[in-house]
């Protein structure tokens, strides 16, 4: 379905003013499969009219209804598990000693969608029940989008939803079946809780973290966006924390003051964290 | 090139499964039930089995309890797809030897993650 473009310009708008993500041209393809649904659903038959009619008002709530639509919430189980296998394998245990002192573990999931990265997280922690005993875990997941906010508040997942990515031994010891579907267990929502929350505001509490995952959100953000975004995520990174962005995300380039991990491919530190790093590992690679 | 033998005695869905295999590279032959399967799997055993339940002559259950017990050394991974859905059925798949389980309807993707876990694709 074709769209004016007086339409593509009050998405655009729209988009910004809510998300603060860009709207260029390689995202305007999918936006009649994305707003099918809601033709449907107010008997109108093409885009411009619906475009029209819902988003005149740019703070209506059928204006955010159009907004929701166009967002791309596209997320699995231990998505990308080579990065989910290095947090559990490396990154896990190096804070499990950092933290000994705390016992407090805060990770920041933005962009949680409906929550299946954060319970993946959760998942971690409770499979190395042995290390985590008397801890305090606390994962937040946030999204722009009421709907997936409030569909990872209820941990419930469709058939379709529960076997992407997750192993079957998995879905049995972590998951149980309710009316409303699969439902993550009481140990891992214990972990988790869900905010709705733009990455350019103020952070949520507790606006410091030891791990941020932040994949595939910044990419839909112009390039000026994008540095605000880092700004925000160096800001509330713990000094020896880590920020993972996703498959082909980098702040090279794009930011000062984070940088990518020299070991572990897809994390991300703060420079000042890597230089005390490396500074650290020279008395080693000079006796080596 | 990875092996896959299909179980299933729903023409439809080993067409489905053909297609979606052999678009991840997979060489591919079928059964239509159990006692088939165990025929191609003494002809060659294969890297990974798409196992359906319901079967006319072996069901599901019973080969793969009998490929588990058969003691060959080069065991395939074994990935029951059904539309038993429930916990029960699952874990009982499971304690019988399966690797993974799908549960029908599914897609594509889904049945590629499957494989990717159980460590052939």
């Amino acid at each position: 379905m074709q769209i004016s473009e007086t339409s593509k310009r009050i998405l655009a708008d729209l988009l910004r003013s809510q998300t603060g993500q860009d709207f260029p041209p390689n995202r305007r393809w999918r936006v009649g499969t994305a707003l099918s649904g809601l033709c449907r659903e107010h008997g109108i038959a093409n885009l411009d009219s619906l475009i029209a009619k819902l988003g005149m008002s740019q703070r209506s709530a059928q204006a955010h209804t159009l907004v929701e639509a166009l967002l791309n919430n596209e997320t699995y189980f231990f998505r990308d598990r080579a990065m989910f296998d290095l947090l559990a394998g490396r990154v896990l245990p190096d804070l499990a000693e950092a933290r000994a002192s705390t016992k407090s573990v805060r990770i920041w999931s933005v962009g949680c969608s409906s929550g299946q990265e954060a319970l993946s997280l959760a998942m971690l922690f409770a499979e190395q029940e042995s290390r985590w005993a008397g801890w305090t875990i606390d994962i937040v997941g946030t999204d722009v989008s009421t709907s997936v906010v409030e569909a990872a508040r209820s941990a419930c997942y469709t058939q379709f939803q529960i076997q992407r990515g997750l192993a079957v031994g998995q879905m049995v010891k972590w998951f149980e079946e309710t009316p409303q579907g699969w439902r993550a267990k009481e140990k891992l929502r214990r972990m988790v809780r869900f905010e709705k929350h733009n990455l350019l505001d103020p952070p949520p509490n507790p606006a410091h973290f030891d791990i941020v995952l932040c994949r595939n959100v910044l990419l839909y953000f112009d390039d000026v966006t994008r540095a605000r975004a880092f700004e925000r995520l160096a800001a509330v990174l713990a000094p020896d924390g880590w920020l993972l962005l996703g498959a082909g995300e980098t702040s090279l380039g794009q930011s000062d003051r984070i940088v990518p991990d020299r070991d572990l491919r897809g994390f991300h530190r703060l420079a000042t964290s890597a230089r005390a790093q490396r500074t650290a590992d020279l008395p080693r690679r000079a006796a080596g | 090139m990875k092996t896959c033998l299909i179980v299933d005695d729903s023409s439809m869905i080993r067409k489905f499964l053909r297609t979606s295999l052999e678009s991840l590279d997979f060489a591919v032959r079928e059964a239509t039930n159990g006692q088939e399967a165990i025929a191609r799997c003494e002809e060659s055993m294969p890297d990974v089995i798409v196992l359906d339940w319901h079967m006319p002559v072996m069901t599901g259950i019973e080969f793969v309890k009998l490929l588990r017990q058969g003691g060959h050394a080069d065991q395939p991974k074994v990935v029951f797809c059904s539309t038993e859905n429930d916990l029960d059925h699952i874990r009982t798949a499971i304690e019988a030897g399966a690797d993974e389980y799908v549960m029908k309807p599914f897609d594509r993707e889904t049945l590629h993650m499957k494989l990717q876990l159980v460590g052939v694709a």
